[in-house]
């Protein structure tokens, strides 16, 4: 009889199908919304499986926290291998900075990181900053969507240029473009695992910081990072800058093992809210920094 | 029973050396001691960049001190089991942290325990929540 009718016979499956769901979920047995996990660890090499080929898409989480005492590969300790190589121009520029982190932080009451009034941290500082992002990917760009902040960036990976790095912008297609927080970004698969990701056009050092203790970086920053996948679980997240302005030479910032995370992760907000940080410096922050 | 909560103890220890940092107060701000306080919740805050629980102390013969405490953002110590309804007005707790250096009653939160043994967040001295994101 089913045989005869097949439409029918699809249906009555379909029809069984949805009730048993609709039972799984009213059991409670599979929760609908997992709650967010802590940093998955890195899996062990006998769990480890082959990267797949061409694609960053999905949940990835660091264990570095925020990089606080700046960034990864070079920390703002004052030894001396961590000295930066600054131009004059950048070491008058880092001078300026009052940060609260780092070999030459200042007391709350003098600092003046634009991440504290909630300006936006820029490129390539949120990539210093409680690195944990959300990728998606499709013929024509990445998508990373930052955890801190709620922000978003796009790299076209459709074979358009890098613009023309101008003096206050860029030039795309003869035209000139305005600096922007996240820059310019192209990138192009060096390898089937190996996504190089170059950015331009970023703000001005007077707008952005390079990392939490007021290293300086300049909108004539040329930036390049590459998302090295290394098994399905684990990717590298690499990061160079090149910036004539403040630096007398290019130089590594990080190098980063990033983890895949339960893909049903529901992020919690995590904004930066001026209105909430003057309850938090109201009710604690002056006063537990006061003399 | 308000009455008759005490300073539990005032461990005094270094810490490990894992980086403790503050969204505006900065890492200059905190003592390297480690202090457990017994106490009743005044306030909860669920909030950014961090949220902060508020508890009146009784001291031995002295007045109640009301301590501010801070702990990460919401999505840094939800691992650690905290939640905006964790804690109520009344609530005894028994509080172990970092006390900022300036002698104020304001610190940084390493473990709190209610009456009933429900324990939120990390062994103190570690600085941070399991999830490993300091802010």
């Amino acid at each position: 009889m089913l045989d005869r009718f097949p439409v029918l016979r699809v249906g009555l499956l379909g029809a069984a199908l949805v009730c048993a769901v609709e039972a799984l979920a009213q059991s409670g047995s599979t929760p609908t919304w997992p709650d967010p996990v802590p940093n998955r660890p890195p899996v062990a090499e006998k769990d480890k499986k082959p990267a797949p080929k061409r694609t960053i898409a999905g949940m990835w989480g660091s264990r570095l926290g925020n990089q606080a005492k700046g960034v990864q590969l070079r920390p703002n300790d004052g030894s001396p291998e961590n000295q930066l190589p600054y131009t004059p121009y950048g070491l008058q520029i880092y001078r300026s900075h009052k940060a609260l982190e780092g070999a030459d932080a200042v007391p709350p009451a003098q600092n003046n990181d634009p991440r504290v009034s909630c300006e936006p941290l820029g490129m390539p500082r949120y990539n210093h900053y409680d690195l944990g992002v959300k990728i998606f990917q499709d013929e024509h760009s990445v998508a990373i969507l930052y955890h801190y902040d709620n922000r978003w960036r796009t790299i076209w990976t459709d074979g358009r240029p890098l613009p023309k790095l101008l003096d206050g912008g860029v030039e795309i297609d003869g035209q000139f473009r305005e600096q922007r927080w996240f820059g310019y970004s192209v990138g192009k698969w060096i390898d089937d695992y190996t996504l190089e990701v170059q950015t331009v056009g970023t703000m001005p050092e007077d707008r952005v910081w390079l990392d939490n203790t007021g290293r300086p970086i300049s909108d004539q920053a040329r930036i390049t990072e590459t998302f090295r996948r290394l098994d399905y679980d684990t990717m590298e997240w690499s990061e160079t800058i090149d910036d004539p302005k403040i630096y007398t030479r290019p130089w590594q910032t990080m190098k980063i093992p990033m983890t895949l995370q339960d893909g049903r992760t529901d992020v919690l907000s995590r904004y930066c809210s001026p209105s909430e940080i003057e309850t938090y410096n109201k009710l604690y922050g002056d006063s537990a920094s006061g003399k | 029973m308000r009455n008759r909560l005490v300073v539990l103890s005032v461990a005094v220890g270094l810490l490990a050396s894992v980086p403790l940092v503050a969204h505006h107060t900065g890492s200059t701000v905190l003592s390297d001691k480690t202090v457990t306080l017994k106490g009743v919740v005044s306030t909860w805050l669920w909030s950014n960049p961090h949220c902060l629980l508020t508890v009146d102390v009784k001291g031995v013969d002295g007045p109640v001190v009301q301590w501010v405490l801070e702990l990460q953002a919401p999505n840094s110590i939800f691992s650690d089991g905290y939640r905006k309804n964790s804690f109520k007005a009344g609530d005894e707790v028994t509080v172990t942290l970092n006390p900022v250096a300036n002698g104020r009653p304001y610190g940084r939160i390493a473990q709190v325990v209610l009456a009933d043994g429900t324990t939120f967040g990390s062994q103190p001295g570690s600085g941070r929540g399991r999830g490993g994101a300091a802010q």
